[in-house]
């Protein structure tokens, strides 16, 4: 019974799909899937934003939204109605173009954002067999796509002819593009390991138990390694906080978004929010065993939801992050991505070569760990430059 | 040759064109994004999916964020006054559509060119490691070698130079 | 016309269209950009004659094409580096007054 539920999506475009005749049937499947995407996500989009405030106001001791039901009926929903009041708002705002700007390039930058975005989630697997397209080079999909975001970004920036929007937007290509390196380097060593780029198969060497607990790649010392460098890398790649330089409103307005109001602002905002779960999507697949689950008395319960829970736990973990961190500068932020974290993915990947190669057993644990933490150790001293960080003195008005 | 084969060719020759003859810079820049996500998607209908994806992430996902950086710092994305073109414009304009002249009649009667279509090649991201580590491993280590170059020789070359001698007669 | 003179047509298109540009165009940066564009026309050639030529299982033309793509982009990095130094010098990124070796 439990194995019906966790294959009902599949049996239901199947069934979908077979009222269209024959020569249509590709096309039809696609269009299903183009659907489940396009009306999935935004959901978990609204959610998010919902629980973002209301996470967000809880950590900093406050009550977020918590009176708006849904509107004109008298259904009390303690602030989870919040994203209808929001979407009717963004939808309804006058969409103002500065005089000055480049009316093509200005229009076209938030389509160019969002349209890779969603191409990113072709190939991310949502359950057992349930991945849009099953590419071979899947995850080299998934870089090239997200690479194709940062020319949006300088496409907003720059037909503004705002100074602030061209900073905003220099400063957030950058920060995509020092991330973008650790991001793929934490990847690669899943890839090593595993000697395929196709997603599925990376879910297939994780689905084994030992002792009831999962092969998942985050148990191993490389795995955990990777899966913090690439946690840290889809941060930045989102531009949040700790690395929202470019788009802080304390700092720059809105950066690189600052002229738009209205449609484009929201195309942007859910751009932006979509490819946050794109990239943590991809991390679950690649460490956290994707739809698998982690002990093997719960396979039992359908792989879709263990995907989606996953991806909401990090999206809360994301949040969490964003209510207690400070914000990092933007020299702070490039040093931390060439010299700290670039250097520790390269020895990661030495780490998951010794790993593979040494016999199963505790002495590649100890080896592997030593490995990490002396590299860890010795970058972060090195990096200190002798700054003398005691412990925190507190002074009060007397 | 399939609609979509027509199609996608078109619009990478008219993102080539536009690339080459706008006055904006900036304009240029982003249609020869276009014009190299065309070749992307051509690649893929030639079954050639691992250079396809790997000619977006170069192209659109490096080259052409690197050609945009290079405009914003040498300050050319405002419009130029003078004419666009080089002296000897004229003369370039007439002898290349001889040179595709040529090149189109050399093609299309050729007898080089086979008749019927060979099946697909499998062209799996295995295959390509295997060959890349095994038959062309030299030419994988000197890539790697021609790159690191190349890298520091541009960060070099672009390093902004301390000026060691500031006296007000020196012409710079 | 078979497939395989689509693609070549195409890509002689591509280059003729590149060539032209980068040498009418009076801006150094848009001399790159034809480049570019000739390159990229070499490399759907290449690929072209590896789909429909005979062995395309021994993935000659296809790794051909990959190193020619890490070449362009180690080209068209030190090609940007030069042109900026040029600018910082000369104060134009313009290549007509680019014609002296003095200073």
């Amino acid at each position: 019974m439990f194995n019906q539920l966790d294959q009902i999506f599949v049996t239901a475009l199947h069934w979908l799909v077979s009222f269209v005749p024959e020569a249509w049937r590709p096309l039809a499947s696609s269009l299903i899937c183009i659907a489940f995407i396009l009306s999935v996500f935004p959901a978990v989009f609204s959610v998010t934003t919902i629980f973002e405030r209301k996470g967000i106001g809880r950590i900093q001791n406050r009550y977020g939204p918590n009176r708006v039901g849904i509107p004109f009926t008298k259904i009390r929903l303690a602030g989870f109605g919040q994203f209808i009041p929001d979407g009717v708002k963004m939808l309804t705002k006058e969409d103002i173009v500065p005089r000055a700007a480049d009316k093509v390039v200005h229009f076209l930058a938030p389509v160019v954002m969002l349209i890779p975005v969603l191409l990113a989630y072709a190939v991310l697997p949502f359950g057992k067999n349930m991945t849009v397209t099953d590419y071979d080079a899947g995850l080299l999909f998934f870089f090239a796509v997200g690479g194709a975001v940062e020319l949006s970004v300088f496409m907003a920036g720059w037909s503004s002819r705002n100074k602030y929007s061209l900073l905003g937007a220099m400063r957030a290509i950058a920060q995509m593009v020092s991330y973008e390196i650790p991001l793929i380097l934490s990847a690669v060593t899943v890839v090593m390991v595993v000697g395929s780029l196709n997603l599925n198969d990376i879910i297939a060497h994780q689905n084994q138990y030992t002792f009831g607990i999962a092969h998942w790649f985050v148990f191993t010392p490389w795995g955990l390694v990777g899966f913090i460098l690439f946690f840290i890398a889809s941060l930045a790649e989102s531009n949040r906080t700790p690395f929202d330089l470019p788009e802080a409103e304390s700092e720059i307005i809105a950066g690189y978004f600052t002229e738009y109001s209205g449609f484009k602002f929201a195309l942007f905002f859910l751009g932006e929010y979509l490819g946050m779960f794109a990239i943590i999507g991809l991390g679950i697949t690649l460490f956290l065993g994707g739809w698998t689950s982690p002990v093997s008395f719960l396979t039992w319960i359908p792989s879709w939801i263990w995907f989606f829970t996953k991806l909401m736990a990090i999206v809360f973990v994301f949040i969490w992050i964003r209510a207690t961190l400070p914000r990092l500068r933007m020299d702070q932020l490039m040093n931390f991505a060439w010299k700290f974290m670039l250097p520790l993915a390269l020895i990661n990947i030495l780490v998951a070569g010794i790993w593979h190669y040494m016999a199963a057993d505790w002495q590649r644990w100890l080896v592997c760990s030593a490995i990490i933490v002396g590299a860890y150790v010795v970058l972060g001293r090195g990096l200190m430059h002798n700054q003398k960080l005691g412990k925190r003195i507190y002074r009060y008005a007397e | 040759m399939s609609p979509f084969f027509v199609i996608t060719g078109i619009v990478t020759l008219l993102g080539a064109v536009f690339a080459m003859s706008l006055r904006n810079l900036v304009h240029c820049a982003l249609a020869m994004a276009v014009a190299f996500s065309g070749i992307a998607a051509l690649y893929l209908q030639l079954d050639a999916q691992f250079v396809g994806f790997a000619e977006i992430l170069v192209y659109v996902g490096a080259i052409a964020i690197l050609i945009v950086f290079a405009i914003l710092l040498t300050r050319s994305g405002e419009a130029p006054e003078k004419s666009v073109l080089t002296s000897g414009a004229w003369t370039s304009l007439i002898l290349i559509p001889l040179l595709f002249g040529i090149l189109a009649w050399a093609i299309l009667h050729s007898s080089a060119v086979p008749r019927d279509l060979p099946p697909a090649p499998v062209a799996t991201v295995k295959n390509v490691g295997d060959a890349l580590m095994t038959k062309f491993v030299l030419p994988l280590e000197i890539i790697g070698l021609v790159l690191t170059a190349a890298m520091i020789g541009a960060v070099i070359i672009a390093l902004k130079e301390e000026n060691k001698n500031e006296n007000p007669g020196r012409k710079s | 016309m078979t497939a395989l003179q689509g693609c070549l047509l195409i890509s002689a298109l591509l280059f003729a269209i590149g060539f032209a540009g980068a040498v009418t165009r009076r801006h150094a940066i848009l001399v790159l950009i034809g480049i570019e564009l000739m390159l990229n026309a070499a490399n759907l050639n290449l690929i072209a004659f590896w789909r429909f030529g005979p062995h395309p299982e021994a993935l000659t033309g296809f790794i051909f094409v990959l190193f020619s793509m890490a070449m362009a982009g180690a080209e068209a990095a030190v090609g940007l580096a030069l042109i900026i130094a040029i600018y910082r010098h000369k104060k134009t990124s313009n290549l007509d007054e680019v014609k002296e070796l003095k200073g």
